[in-house]
């Protein structure tokens, strides 16, 4: 049977399909099938691919699902794994270049195998909500908020012109946002990410669905506010509302999950109660991932004592540095206020804090790539910031930038060798024929085939482009490496991997290392000691086991307790 | 400028002194090229008049001024412009603004009739094939690239040949009643047009291509409602930044037009003056185009800002 997403649906079925699809092995839900025309959203067997011929990409494969009414499902799964085409699919929304076929569809107990694009459009918004990643894009940025919440209750006719207003902000009250009135004629680009997820809630809620569809609701939010944002979403679930969530996140699907679906490579692997997958994981895959979440293996036993504490020259230090910019309104805004740091050879200085808070300004300035507005930041105790850039031209290869986003830091017209040459030619071997064996030897350090010395970073994955950009950071031998978000963007196993990479090569060479990131997992999981910032200002720092064991300061308890962790029976 | 004004009157009086530097720099380079190239304005200001003595010759030159070494001409030039005064025409005997005036009329009537016919079409097909299937998208796409690639007066020639002379449906020269606008109209919108409905499209897809389209879709909105309500206003301003330079290409495409369908109106007049160094009536003509430039301009920064909240404030 073909489901066709957006053109008219032929609705005959085809017999050969349906044969093939009662041959394939059962999905983990056949075992007990539920009863699809009582349940919320449920779909069988469900194939989708895209291209045509010899171009033709299966991206899901035969998935089974049962979202029962009031209940959270979570679709978990790394990028690629098709865990989004599914949830699209689900409300005929795949795509025109996709073929979705199905054995059985039932949307709120419907059959929707037949549904023509005039069927789905009286049940998205009405009957099924969808809750996209990243609300600025996700909101049209030319409308104000008013008119997008709005929208689902004009188009399905919900609510008169007169009405609009008051219902608009209602919803956006339910949703937790603050003064409705002044939020509703806003742009989503005046709003802060929370209230901007907030609103986008609030619209997919507006026609009053049955099911909601969060297809990584809280990826883009800083940790405190991912916490509120999954707080709203629980409270929609205990209303009574069915979701769907899709997360690559295992940490944040515990919070709110009553079943849970692994996927990878568009097939679901395993499946079950949320206690069961996370406490007593069957398949290898789903193992993998939980062991993948960053926090979950032990702190390293003894705190690697960095070759004493005190007495030992630090590599790099700042203090009392202050950086100011013009802020748009006039006047300046202070990004990085009386901050004081040092990081001794070896050692590994977390720096965690969420958006706003000041910590790439504070990279920035370690690099010597910003000049602080007050203080100085010291290099083995001599001048750093206080250089001009001349001077501190040949100095720089002692200190090397990891960045979060290693697509956008490479020329994406240079190959991986000539990207390792430029570095290399700093300050690596004069003649180029050394260089080419030495390029080669940096890919084997960073535990790549040499054979990528000839690929683009278009053509590399997203852990290959984090490995080549370490790389890089290690052609010229520095001393210290400046790592600003390096495994954000990453996949949770992949993160996992490029973490035991840094480490390896910390054991190995003795790097120093400013670690930066918002996710204090990842933070605890590499650090000696940790600082923790928020909006410019250092409100803690110490020893990594002290500053998160005991924390002193309000706000790192805040920080520490808006982590979504996995249960501790998790295996 | 002075940071304590109203961003508004700060905007304003921004423009204001650029819209003064263009005018001057156009109307200086209009008095230096046509004082550059050969010819003789004398003999435009002599005429048809059957005496051409070299008294009568000397009396012009004085009389105009035109023996005085150019940077005097030069400041006597500015000097009139600034009181607003454009001069008369070495060849009609009539203030400038007067003919530019007469003409301004039927000028207007037809590149305005085109703006809103080419606005209009361009509005339409975009809207009607932007997203749509690859077949459709490219036969469009690709009888839009004919029609930009067309020169005007070859299209006009054939409009002419078709319509007026096969099937004697419109007049084949002159101004008079709806019908001799139709045809110089549609040659002047057609390529126009186009490269607008082009632009158009191409906005709308990157907006369809959004994030947000797909969640205005889940909100059951319909794909004609999604390019209408959101699509079109993104494509607005990409569309609107173009109009500046179609403002300008308009007006030149109105000169060609208006020679081939022998219409009367500006088109003439500035072929006319060009060709007999009548300088006054140039500079006015320059002068003319510049305002218009700057007024659309102008304009179109201001829809740019109704359309894209986000460029309003300064963050």
């Amino acid at each position: 049977m073909t489901v066709s997403t957006t053109e008219p649906a032929p609705d005959a079925p085809d017999p050969a399909d349906a044969a093939n699809t009662e041959d394939a092995p059962d999905g983990p839900d056949a075992a007990s099938p539920p009863d699809p025309t009582a349940s919320a959203l449920a779909v069988r067997s469900l194939t989708v691919s895209f291209g045509h011929g010899r171009r033709r990409r299966t991206v899901v494969h035969d998935v089974s699902l049962t979202l029962a009414p009031g209940e959270c499902l979570a679709l978990v799964g790394e990028s690629g794994s098709g865990k989004s085409v599914t949830a699209r699919s689900l409300i005929g929304l795949a795509g025109p270049d996709a073929a979705v076929r199905a054995e059985g569809l039932w949307v709120n107990g419907r059959d929707a195998t037949g549904f023509r694009e005039r069927d789905w459009r009286t049940v998205r918004g009405r009957v099924v909500g969808l809750v996209s990643q990243d609300a600025l894009g996700a909101l049209d940025p030319l409308r104000r908020i008013g008119a997008e919440v709005a929208e689902p209750l004009l188009v399905h006719s919900l609510a008169t012109r007169a009405e609009v207003p008051g219902r608009v902000n209602a919803l956006l009250a339910g949703a937790g946002v603050p003064e409705p009135e002044v939020r509703a004629r806003q742009y989503p680009h005046q709003l802060s990410g929370g209230l901007r997820q907030r609103a986008l809630i609030a619209s997919a809620t507006a026609g009053g669905p049955r099911v909601i569809v969060a297809d990584e609701p809280t990826t883009a939010l800083d940790v405190t506010v991912q916490a509120r944002v999954l707080e709203l979403l629980r409270e929609l679930k205990e209303s009574g509302t069915a979701l769907l969530l899709i997360s690559h996140d295992l940490a944040v699907v515990a919070q709110l999950a009553d079943r849970i679906a692994v996927m990878t490579d568009g097939r679901v692997v395993e499946s079950g109660p949320a206690a069961d997958v996370l406490g007593a994981p069957v398949h290898p895959y789903t193992r993998t991932l939980i062991a993948s979440v960053p926090g979950r293996r032990p702190p390293e036993p003894a705190p690697r004592a960095p070759a004493g504490e005190g007495d030992v020259r630090p590599l790099l230090s700042g203090t009392g540095l202050v950086k100011r910019y013009a802020s748009p309104g006039g006047g300046r805004r202070t990004a990085v206020s009386h901050v004081d740091f040092t990081v001794a050879p070896g050692e590994t200085l977390g720096v965690v804090g969420e958006s706003g808070s000041g910590k790439s300004t504070l990279a920035a300035l370690a690099m010597g790539l910003l000049a602080p507005d007050e203080g100085e930041v010291l290099l083995d105790g001599g001048p750093w910031s206080a250089l001009d850039e001349r001077r501190r031209r040949p100095l720089r290869r002692d200190i090397q930038l990891v960045h979060q986003d290693p697509l956008g830091s490479f020329d994406p017209r240079f190959t991986v060798r000539r990207i390792l040459d430029e570095a290399l030619s700093v300050a690596g071997p004069a003649r180029a024929v050394r260089r080419r064996e030495r390029a080669a030897e940096l890919l084997d350090q960073v535990g790549l085939d040499p054979e990528l010395l000839e690929r683009r970073p278009a053509r590399l994955s997203g852990g290959q482009r984090q490995r080549v950009a370490i790389a890089r950071a290690l052609a010229t031998g520095p001393r210290l490496l400046v790592c600003d978000e390096p495994v954000s963007a990453l996949d949770v196993t992949v993160q996992a991997q490029v973490l035991e990479l840094l480490a390896r090569l910390r054991e190995t060479y003795g790097l120093a290392m400013l670690f930066i990131s918002h996710d204090l997992a990842v933070v605890q999981q590499v650090s000696d000691r940790v600082l923790v910032m928020r909006d410019g200002v250092v409100v803690e720092q110490g020893p990594v086991a002290e500053v998160l064991g005991a924390p002193a300061h309000p706000y790192t308890r805040t920080l520490l307790a808006s982590v979504p962790r996995l249960p501790d029976h998790a295996s | 400028m002075n940071r304590r004004l109203p961003p508004a009157a700060r905007w304003l009086l921004h423009r204001a002194v650029g819209a003064v530097l263009v005018l001057w720099g156009a109307a200086s380079l209009a008095f230096l090229v046509l004082h550059l190239v050969p010819g003789d304005p004398v003999t435009t200001l002599l005429g048809a008049s059957a005496t051409d003595s070299a008294a009568l010759r000397q009396e012009i030159l004085r009389e105009y001024r035109l023996d005085d070494p150019l940077a005097v001409q030069y400041a006597a030039f500015l000097g009139r412009l600034a009181t607003g005064d454009l001069g008369s025409s070495y060849q009609q005997q009539q203030p400038v603004s007067l003919i530019i005036g007469e003409q301004l009329g039927d000028t207007a009537q037809l590149s305005l009739s085109a703006l809103v016919l080419l606005v209009a079409g361009a509005l339409v097909t975009a809207a009607a094939t932007a997203g749509r299937r690859r077949r459709v998208r490219g036969a469009v796409s690709g009888a839009e690239l004919v029609a930009v690639s067309t020169p005007a007066f070859w299209l006009g020639i054939v409009l002419l040949t078709v319509f007026s002379f096969r099937l004697n449906l419109f007049p084949v020269a002159g101004a008079g009643d709806w019908r001799s606008l139709v045809l110089p109209v549609v040659t002047l919108a057609v390529p126009f047009g186009s490269l607008l409905a082009q632009v158009l499209r191409e906005g709308m897809e990157a907006a369809l291509h959004q994030p947000f389209a797909l969640t205005a879709r889940s909100r059951g909105l319909s794909g004609t409602a999604l390019r209408l309500r959101h699509a079109l206003r993104h494509a607005a301003v990409p569309a609107v930044t173009l109009s500046g330079w179609l403002a300008g290409g308009l007006l030149g495409g109105t000169v060609m037009v208006e020679t081939v369908f022998a219409r009367p109106g500006l088109g003439r007049v500035a072929l006319d003056a060009i060709s007999n160094r009548d300088i006054p009536v140039v500079v006015g003509l320059v002068l003319l185009s510049a305002a218009v430039y700057l007024v659309v301009n102008a304009f179109a920064d201001l829809l740019c800002l109704w359309a894209d909240p986000r460029l309003r404030s300064p963050a």
